[in-house]
């Protein structure tokens, strides 16, 4: 059992870190597909990536509700630290949840069982944080839409393999859908509800 | 009926017990203390005592930060409760090396403070740094806040007016 005494602390400068951490997460949202960089400033707790846990400290309080996967929700570790330094409640249920933290690709749900707001409030929708393996290596994908002049590439690897394949559910619902925010360490890109991505082969 | 245990077969789990409450108990007296000290006389007492033991490397486990809390009062003392409004209030969290972890909070909106009061608060914990904070840095806080407020306490009583009626007739 973890007591606090062994918990990672939280950012050494609150105000700085989580206004970058913000900055960055906001980048990747305006620019979908291109890789922002988080500067870690806090302790990571197991089975976290240094910028899933500055993106945590950044956008969880207590009036977001969180969903973990099942390698998260197991580690007292993880749940403690959220708890003591965001104060996030933890929901099984992932129709209400405003995050959703997975740790490892094979335990994301269906997609289509997470909020996905409602045609007048389109926000009210979970924003998936999903841990993948790398952000600079690996199958290239081709993605669209609004914030991209033109084309951008990704190269990435991640699991599920059919992530992108499964996220074109959102196309049909807008305005509603889910955005999806990937991290590798202290790598970000955002999948915003409105690109679209074909993939290109590795 | 709680048992009465003979001696010589002290229950550990009540003595464990006993323990944590005189801990809680230590903390909760150095806590009211410390809320009521200005944060320079704190960090000077602290700095002292620091020239004596060297004081154990620490972190923040939470950075100083301010909040509210609602203040809750009630009509006539004993009436329905009310809310009566918000206060900033500041938090810090402390931890030492050797694991103790101290809370601080404070009204207002000194960081510093939370944070000096988080700092006592573990070392209080600590079996090597309680007995020396308890008597160089809470003791003298103590004297200090009994003497200010027994000053306030005479300040007022000086203007106390009694109201008595004088008994009339009687010659």
């Amino acid at each position: 059992m973890t007591t606090i005494a062994e918990l990672p602390p939280g950012f050494a400068d609150k105000v700085l870190s989580a206004q970058s951490t913000f900055r960055s997460v906001m980048d990747a949202m305006a620019r979908p597909g291109s890789v922002q960089r988080i500067v870690p400033g806090a302790g990571t707790p197991d089975r976290m990536m240094r910028g899933t846990a500055a993106i945590a400290l950044t956008l969880f309080d207590h009036d977001t509700p969180l969903w973990l996967d099942a390698r998260m929700a197991e580690s007292s570790d993880v749940l403690k630290w959220l708890k003591f330094h965001t104060g996030a409640p933890v929901v099984q249920d992932t129709s209400i949840a405003s995050f959703a933290l997975i740790s490892d690709g094979a335990l994301l749900p269906a997609l289509d069982r997470f909020a996905l707001g409602t045609s007048e409030y389109p926000d009210r929708s979970t924003t998936v944080i999903l841990q993948v393996e790398r952000l600079d290596a690996g199958r290239s994908f081709e993605l669209r839409g609004p914030g991209i002049d033109g084309a951008a590439r990704l190269q990435a690897s991640i699991r599920p393999f059919d992530l992108f394949e499964r996220l074109a559910f959102n196309e049909p619902l807008f305005p509603r859908g889910i955005d999806v925010v990937l991290v590798a360490d202290d790598a970000v890109v955002a999948i915003p509800r409105t690109a679209r991505i074909v993939s290109k082969g590795s | 009926m709680r048992q009465v245990l003979s001696k010589g077969s002290v229950n550990p789990v009540t003595q464990h017990n006993t323990q944590h409450n005189t801990q809680q108990a230590q903390r909760k007296a150095a806590m009211a203390v410390l809320a009521h000290a200005e944060a320079g006389e704190i960090a000077a007492r602290l700095r002292d005592l620091a020239l004596d033991v060297a004081l154990p490397p620490h972190q923040d486990l939470r950075a100083p930060e301010n909040g509210l809390v609602m203040l809750r009062g009630r009509a006539g003392g004993d009436g329905a409760p009310f809310n009566l409004g918000e206060a900033t209030v500041s938090r810090a969290a402390v931890r030492l090396a050797s694991g103790e972890v101290g809370f601080g909070y404070t009204l207002g909106r000194d960081g510093e403070k939370a944070r000096l009061i988080a700092l006592c608060d573990a070392l209080v914990q600590s079996r090597d740094f309680g007995g020396a904070v308890e008597r160089d840095v809470i003791a003298p806080l103590r004297e200090q806040l009994m003497v200010r407020r027994k000053q306030a306490a005479a300040e007022t009583a000086a203007t106390k007016v009694d109201f008595y009626t004088m008994v009339r007739g009687e010659g």
